[in-house]
């Protein structure tokens, strides 16, 4: 009898956790009149889009707007300048579900959503990084475009002809961007620290300026694109 | 006793206090000292702009110390900024609290809202003509230009209302930097004066596609013939060409015309074909003129060594890169027989201190600037002009003119025709009107563009209602119906209302009540406690 309950208990437990990551895998169901991920890339630009979707990161607020990272289970969407008040930013906290009414623009090779208008709604959702490292030098990355991903087993290359591991957008005052070079099997990647999103107190902020050419480095970040993929990155480990 | 004293300090400190918030009436004007005291230590503080280019940042760093060493008593700390936008708000937040920096890169425009407060920027005049410290003056200790050696028409520019309140830095324009390579292979010839009719012509041209959507004339599924960076500028240059109201003197706004819609309709028109965008839009026009996914790419001479196949600085990688002729010309015209463009570029003002001294130091420091170690130095690091003719005449930059072409960095071929480009048109260029104001009056004329070829995008109707709304939108958000009609306004608003003096007297009276129950509690501890 006891084997018997214990064979029970096992299936139940299998069946509960096979549920589980079932349904974190499931797409989210959108709301009337929302557009689904692949609605979204489907569209053309200079149409109006409706997404729902979950805030992952945000840029620094300023003068009644601020840029927003934000993401589904099926893909990312960058909001770009979204107009919001002071208090409304404070509530935008990681996770938080909103649904956004804009425009779909390119700039420079970043798809964004642009003129946005949001409303909170129930629910919430952080993403764990996708691991795109197969994906580096591919035409595939791109489709990952805005996601927060992550390249493992990174190493630091010389960033410019003076053999600097990084380089100071505004090197006299460091108040600004930090750009660095990483590479994998002779496939290389430019970064960005963007410094309205991660400023010169933050860890990320230090730890790129730490590195030296040669380091071997896992990266977090947003893929971001300029001109071809160009990562916001928000986390940078030493092996 | 002792409480009664106490009590009666207290009140005193808190009156003088607030006698001091309210009662003050800034810095006293700036009085030149009849010697500078070289005995005496000077700090100064300037806040520069550079282009995210490195050599523009030794190039002031050299300057710092090289001036240090002709006044060992003046150092001066430097604070750099890549945006002069920021500068802006920092001078501004930085008034506030009387920390403005000693001098500062500007522009004009950005004076005109620095001395809407009293004696903030010092006026130059009396500085200029001395005799001692003045330009060129008896005592400086260097070779600096006569006041008739800088460039009439970029000193005008820093005139604001009756006194001259800046010193011009650098100059640039705005130049049309075309692909050449591609407008002959379409059959067009490029004349020395672009006309608007012809860059209209050539762009639309420049859209017809193979049978698998390719554009003919590169053979890639992107080109936008024709993009412009300064949206605002494009507005500003237009209305000037065509006679139209802008603004005038005393801040008269006159933007929301006929004229400005007739503008925004052929924009609309193009932007509709997909011949015409902005880099708010799309992107830096020299990224895509660079792919060869642009015609006509309109951007400031100073930064000319971002555009063309060999340029020395790029930012879109090695293969996206395409080979090609660049051609360099003036913005386009209505009237090629009367050109007109644009003059713009970094000018310096100085800030007034309580130490006249101080004022005297980051003046010498100013003139400094203007020197032709200085001007050559840094006009060659981008397709900028020295200002002072005795920089422009000297045989060192005469000399680096001459080699135009001979290589691609510090004789890149592009910066030196853009540069060029302004030496000889500098007859054709203007400046708009300054005023408390005038730089929303700028951001709004771009606005208008960049609205306009959004909404053409967006397949929103654009008509006559489109504009007026556009009209009332753009005059609400950048408020100009509520700038002052002055030209220079310092406004005095007065004694301060009842309410409000009522309201401070009662804060004060509360301050004291506090000071003394916290003094009373501070002595009754003290008696009873035998460790103090």
């Amino acid at each position: 009898m006891k084997k018997i309950v214990a064979l029970v208990l096992v299936l139940v437990l299998c069946a509960a956790f096979a549920g589980c990551s079932k349904s974190e895998e499931k797409a989210d169901v959108k709301g009337e009149g929302v557009m689904t991920y692949a609605q979204y890339i489907a569209a053309d630009f200079d149409t109006e889009v409706v997404v729902e979707t979950y805030v992952q990161a945000k840029q620094s607020w300023w003068d009644n707007k601020a840029t927003f990272y934000t993401q589904d289970k099926d893909g990312a969407y960058f909001l770009y300048e979204m107009p919001c008040t002071e208090e409304e930013y404070n509530k935008l906290t990681k996770g938080t579900k909103i649904k956004v009414t804009g425009y779909k623009s390119q700039w420079s090779g970043e798809v964004e959503i642009t003129d946005a208008k949001f409303e909170i709604e129930e629910g919430s959702y952080t993403a764990s990084a996708f691991d795109a490292t197969s994906l580096l030098g591919t035409a595939d990355l791109e489709k990952h475009q805005n996601e927060f991903v992550a390249f493992k087993g990174m190493t630091i290359d010389a960033y410019d002809e003076t053999g600097a591991a990084f380089a100071y957008k505004n090197d006299a005052e460091k108040t600004d961007d930090l750009y660095f070079k990483a590479s994998k099997d002779g496939k290389s990647l430019d970064l960005c620290v963007e410094f309205y999103l991660t400023g010169k107190d933050t860890d990320v902020y230090k730890a790129v300026e730490g590195l030296n050419v040669g380091d071997t480095v896992d990266i977090e970040c947003f893929l971001y694109w300029y001109n071809g993929a160009n990562p916001h990155v928000v986390a940078v480990t030493k092996k | 006793m002792m409480k009664k004293v106490l009590v009666f300090l207290f009140s005193l400190l808190f009156v003088l206090t607030f006698s001091g918030c309210h009662g003050s009436k800034g810095l006293d004007p700036f009085v030149e000292p009849e010697e500078f005291d070289l005995s005496k230590g000077y700090e100064i503080t300037f806040w520069a702009k550079n282009d995210t280019n490195k050599v523009q940042t030794r190039i002031y760093e050299k300057a710092l110390s090289d001036f240090h060493a002709l006044y060992p008593n003046i150092t001066v700390n430097m604070r750099l900024y890549t945006d002069y936008g920021k500068i802006y708000n920092d001078v501004i937040t930085n008034i506030a609290t009387n920390t403005t920096p000693n001098l500062c890169i500007t522009y004009p425009d950005h004076i005109a809202t620095y001395i809407s407060g009293s004696n903030i920027v010092v006026p130059l005049e009396d500085l200029f003509d001395d005799p001692k410290y003045g330009l060129g003056g008896s005592e400086v200790r260097f070779d600096a230009p006569a006041k008739e050696e800088i460039v009439p028409q970029f000193l005008r520019e820093c005139t604001i209302g009756d006194h001259t309140y800046a010193l011009p830095f650098m100059r640039s324009t705005e130049a049309c930097y075309i692909n050449k390579t591609y407008v002959e292979a379409m059959g067009y010839e490029i004349p020395d004066i672009l006309t608007w009719d012809y860059i209209w012509e050539v762009s639309e041209a420049a859209l017809k596609k193979d049978g698998e959507g390719n554009f003919l004339v590169n053979g890639q599924k992107i080109m936008i013939p024709f993009i412009y960076k300064s949206t605002d500028n494009m507005m500003i240059q237009m209305l000037r060409q065509k006679n139209a109201p802008y603004s005038n003197e005393e801040g008269e706004i006159g933007i929301f015309s006929d004229d400005t819609k007739e503008l925004l309709y052929t924009i609309a028109e193009h932007t509709k074909t997909g011949a015409f965008s902005t880099f708010k839009i799309d992107s830096y026009p020299g990224n895509f003129l660079n792919a060869g996914q642009c015609i006509f790419a309109v951007d400031s001479t100073a930064g000319a060594t971002w555009i063309g196949s060999d340029a020395p600085l790029l930012d879109i990688s090695e293969d996206q890169l395409v080979e090609f002729e660049t051609a360099v010309r003036p913005v386009p015209q209505f009237d090629p027989a009367h050109p007109q463009m644009i003059s713009q570029g970094p000018s310096l003002c100085v800030f007034n201190k309580r130490d006249p001294q101080e004022v005297l130091a980051s003046w010498l420091f100013m003139q400094y600037l203007l020197s032709n170690e200085v001007q050559i130095a840094y006009s060659e690091t981008e397709g900028y002009v020295p200002v002072t003719t005795k920089a422009q005449e000297s045989e060192a930059y005469l000399d680096y003119l001459s080699r135009c072409g001979e290589d691609q960095q510090e004789h890149y071929e592009v910066k030196i025709k853009a540069s060029e480009l302004l030496l000889s048109n500098t007859r054709f260029t203007f400046t708009t009107p300054v005023f408390n104001g005038s730089a929303s009056l700028r951001d709004a004329a771009g606005q208008m563009i960049e609205n306009t070829a959004k909404s053409v995008r967006r397949k929103e109707k654009v008509d006559d209602a489109y504009f007026a709304k556009l009209f009332t939108d753009v005059n609400a958000l950048y408020h100009l119906d509520q700038k002052s009609t002055g030209a220079i306004e310092k406004s005095d608003l007065g004694a301060l209302p009842k309410t409000a003096s009522s309201l401070l007297i009662i804060l004060a009276a509360v301050w004291v009540l506090i000071g003394i129950w916290a003094l009373r509690n501070f002595l009754r501890r003290k008696k009873t406690d035998p460790t103090h």
